[in-house]
């Protein structure tokens, strides 16, 4: 199953992963981070595909994203 | 357990001073990931520009020069031709591009100087506040022209990238945009493609990206790439406008 980590004190809240999800896999937090922005988390990570699009979006690199075997993707990145 | 997704090793671990959603975070992420890719971490030398990204230098793992306002092409051309081994890029938003440095990117590329041009088009004046930029769509509001740009006054916004299309020195021009994932796959194709041209010494190379600028068009981050998909992508279309095989 993928992974995805997301640094809460690297995130701005924008939330462009967010809307970039296909699985809808990530909300906004309702705590704050370090710098006071509502930072976004997996709430349902059993639903991630691994395709990266939340860590293409993200502009801060918060993202990293793991699999354990075959990576499903869009498109080729 | 494999990491497919993460900071690439040419950037630094410092959280960026961009707004939230500002799309130059990803601009640097993508030309990062192609020094990586392409293994020339070490030779290569960035020319960063005044503008938000002014402070590029602390988050990019290579040598960096700052130019001065728009003359970021001509610190490179000095760079590329007293070390043509180096790999030489600039990167450069529409206030600094288009407006002040015009004649300098014009005739970098008129005269085919080997290096790349990351250039941010955000359709504003980021740094300073919001001001009409010369890449201002036709009746966008900003803090100089609060009745929307008035075409008749002002004239209409440069296209860059089929200006210098219409050199007739060889080029790699191309137009590609960050408002969503594929086209940011597509805009690092882009910029892979234009650091390959100057590593094979063919020609001079620019990647116009379509950018977001959040808090001066006054929308929240998502709000603003679907602006740039439904106003942007009418007035500045996307594609290869020109390569070094066109004759």
């Amino acid at each position: 199953m993928p992974n995805v980590i997301i640094d809460k004190d690297r995130c701005k809240g924008c939330e462009l992963c967010v809307h970039a999800c296909p699985q809808k896999v990530l909300e906004m937090s309702k705590d704050l981070n370090v710098k006071g922005y509502f930072y976004s988390k997996p709430v349902h990570p059993h639903k991630c595909i691994g395709c990266t699009m939340c860590a293409m979006m993200c502009p801060d690199t918060a993202i990293k994203v793991e699999v354990y075997g075959t990576r499903y993707r869009y498109f080729a990145y | 357990m494999v990491t497919i997704f993460t900071r690439p090793d040419s950037m630094f671990d410092t959280p960026t001073h961009y707004c939230p959603g500002c799309t130059h975070g990803v601009a640097h992420r993508l030309v990062a990931e192609v020094i990586d890719e392409l293994g020339i971490k070490d030779k290569t030398v960035g020319v960063a520009p005044v503008g938000c990204a002014v402070l590029i230098y602390n988050y990019m793992n290579t040598d960096f020069v700052e130019g001065s306002h728009g003359r970021a092409p001509a610190s490179a051309t000095g760079i590329k031709r007293s070390r043509p081994d180096l790999v030489v890029y600039t990167y450069q938003g529409d206030g600094d591009l288009a407006s002040i440095g015009a004649a300098e990117i014009v005739h970098a590329a008129n005269r085919g100087e080997k290096i790349t041009v990351v250039f941010i088009n955000n359709a504003i004046y980021g740094m300073t506040g919001g001001q009409m930029a010369p890449t201002t769509l036709p009746g966008q509001k900003t803090t100089t022209s609060p009745k929307g740009r008035d075409v008749n006054h002002i004239g209409y916004p440069i296209r860059m990238a089929e200006l210098l299309a219409t050199l007739k020195t060889p080029g790699y021009i191309v137009r590609s945009s960050l408002h969503d994932p594929y086209h940011i796959a597509m805009a690092k194709k882009a910029i892979k493609q234009a650091f390959i041209y100057q590593l094979e010494g063919k020609a001079f190379s620019m990647v116009e990206l379509l950018s977001t600028c959040p808090t001066n068009w006054g929308m929240t981050p998502y709000q603003a790439t679907q602006w740039l998909k439904e106003n942007m992508l009418q007035y500045y279309p996307l594609g290869v406008f020109k390569t070094p095989e066109d004759e």
